[in-house]
């Protein structure tokens, strides 16, 4: 499947499955399930960085359009594929592992707990972000950081659930030296 | 001047990301403004059609629910009509001659039109409902939306075509006079962004008396809601520290979780109120 296509189809699939399914669960209003943003963190890692937090606006501005307001997800979503980068380069093992692998994944990342951390953390930014500027009309500190820690450690097993459901098989290549 | 190139380009990504974030910001404040001008007709108007497409399906899983809910609904109209009712004509009568009413204009100034729920929300501090039915079906903003058990909904905010947004109780920004139907005292009723069936109604005096169960209704002082639907049930009540005010909390009467159809309601001399308001505002100024 050529690069281009597959990750627009992730796009679509990923917006649908959010608007459609996991908007619809109510699980408990201090915990909300997300996963549109497992687009983000499986973008290639050799993408540029001005070309992924425009994806990344584009992403979160398709979900907004949805939810009639727009701003609040297109602002978590910009604010992680900014930090993307740094993050990436801090957790990577080894030298030369993200030429050697096309895209973050647990393989790619050298074992379930780097690639845990990595997208923990990108998930925690992305709900406090979207949570602070949601909040900015309640001031309540207290709700906001249950809300932020709950939603995260939902959106983290709703992420295993899918990284075992779909496993992604990663070609290790050869030809970078 | 090359300085400037230069120091653009070194740091191109993250001028790029303080760009977009204040963009963001921007849309998120000037919400209506935004929506007014570019956003609001043609993203509604996708949206809508997907949201439609999806919907259609999700109906057939509702249909015992819906049913359930019209019966009700029609059987509480039943019982409000007159026929029914054998012995209090003529006292009705005596009441209607007291007022001069125009027999040639109709007696009502507001029409219900039934719209079928599309999309809906009420996990977000900022929730919006979809109705099938736009401008082209004589929907406009600032029309006054309740449930088909006879609560109040929200209020439209735009419309397109074939769709209209709806502000549901359930939104930060949303502001509803209501009033407690056993004492008559008004309050505004908002949400504060946590449990979809729980309102806040404020601005009511220490003095005034509630128990829990009591109504709060719609107080018809704006020309979006007439006076007496139920917005819901009180809770509790709870002193407001440093003030002379209560808090009221609210259990809705609509089911925000399964709406399902929703009925709009035009106020037919809302235009006419407000141009008297707005020359009224101008001789002020």
């Amino acid at each position: 499947m050529p690069p281009l296509f597959k990750h627009t189809f992730r796009f679509i699939l990923l917006i649908l499955f959010q608007v459609f399914v996991l908007d619809n669960i109510r699980l408990h209003q201090l915990a909300t399930p997300y996963l549109y943003f497992l687009f983000i963190l499986w973008l290639p890692f050799n993408i540029n960085r001005t070309v992924l937090l425009l994806t990344a606006f584009v992403l979160g501005f398709t979900l907004d359009s949805f939810r009639h307001h727009p701003g609040f997800h297109a602002a978590a979503c910009v604010m992680i594929a900014y930090v993307r980068p740094f993050l990436i380069n801090f957790l990577i093992p080894q030298e030369g592992a993200e030429t050697n692998y096309e895209e973050p994944s647990i393989q790619s990342m050298g074992g379930l707990l780097p690639y845990m951390i990595y997208a923990g953390i990108l998930v925690f930014i992305h709900n406090a972000w979207l949570f602070l500027l949601e909040a900015w009309q309640f001031e309540n500190a207290w709700y906001f950081f249950s809300k932020t820690f709950l939603t995260t450690a939902v959106c983290l097993v709703l992420i295993l659930i899918t990284e075992w459901i779909f496993p992604r098989k990663q070609k290790f290549r050869t030809n970078t030296i | 001047m090359r300085n400037i190139f230069l120091f653009i380009r070194r740091y191109f990504n993250f001028l790029l990301f303080i760009f977009l974030q204040i963009l963001c910001v921007y849309f998120i404040v000037s919400y209506s403004k935004f929506h007014e001008a570019a956003f609001g007709k043609t993203a509604n108007q996708i949206t809508g059609k997907i949201n439609k497409r999806y919907s259609n399906i999700q109906y057939y899983f509702n249909l015992r629910k819906t049913n359930d809910s019209l019966v009700k609904a029609n059987e509480r109209l039943y019982n409000q009509l007159r026929l029914d009712k054998s012995l209090d004509d003529t006292l009705h009568m005596a009441q209607m001659d007291s007022l001069f009413t125009d027999s040639l204009v109709h007696a009502s100034s507001f029409v219900f039109r039934g719209a079928r729920v599309v999309s809906n929300s009420v996990s977000t501090p900022n929730n919006f409902i979809v109705l099938e039915g736009g401008s082209a079906n004589g929907f406009h903003k600032g029309m006054g939306v309740i449930s088909a058990e006879g609560g109040v909904v929200g209020i439209i905010t735009e419309t397109s075509a074939d769709f209209s947004v709806v502000m549901s109780l359930l939104h930060k920004d949303s502001r509803i006079s209501g009033k407690i139907f056993k004492t008559g005292e008004t309050g505004t009723v908002t949400w504060d962004g946590e449990q979809p069936n729980v309102l806040y109604m404020n601005g009511i005096a220490k003095s005034v008396k509630v128990a829990k169960g009591d109504s709060i209704i719609t107080s018809g002082f704006s020309t979006t809601f007439p006076k007496g639907l139920l917005i819901g049930r009180v809770e509790g009540a709870y002193a407001v520290p440093n003030t002379n005010f209560i808090k009221i909390k609210i259990t809705t009467h609509t089911n925000f979780y399964n709406i399902q159809h929703a009925y709009t309601i035009e106020n037919k001399n809302a235009t006419a109120v407000n141009e008297l308001l707005k020359q009224v505002q101008k001789q002020l100024q």
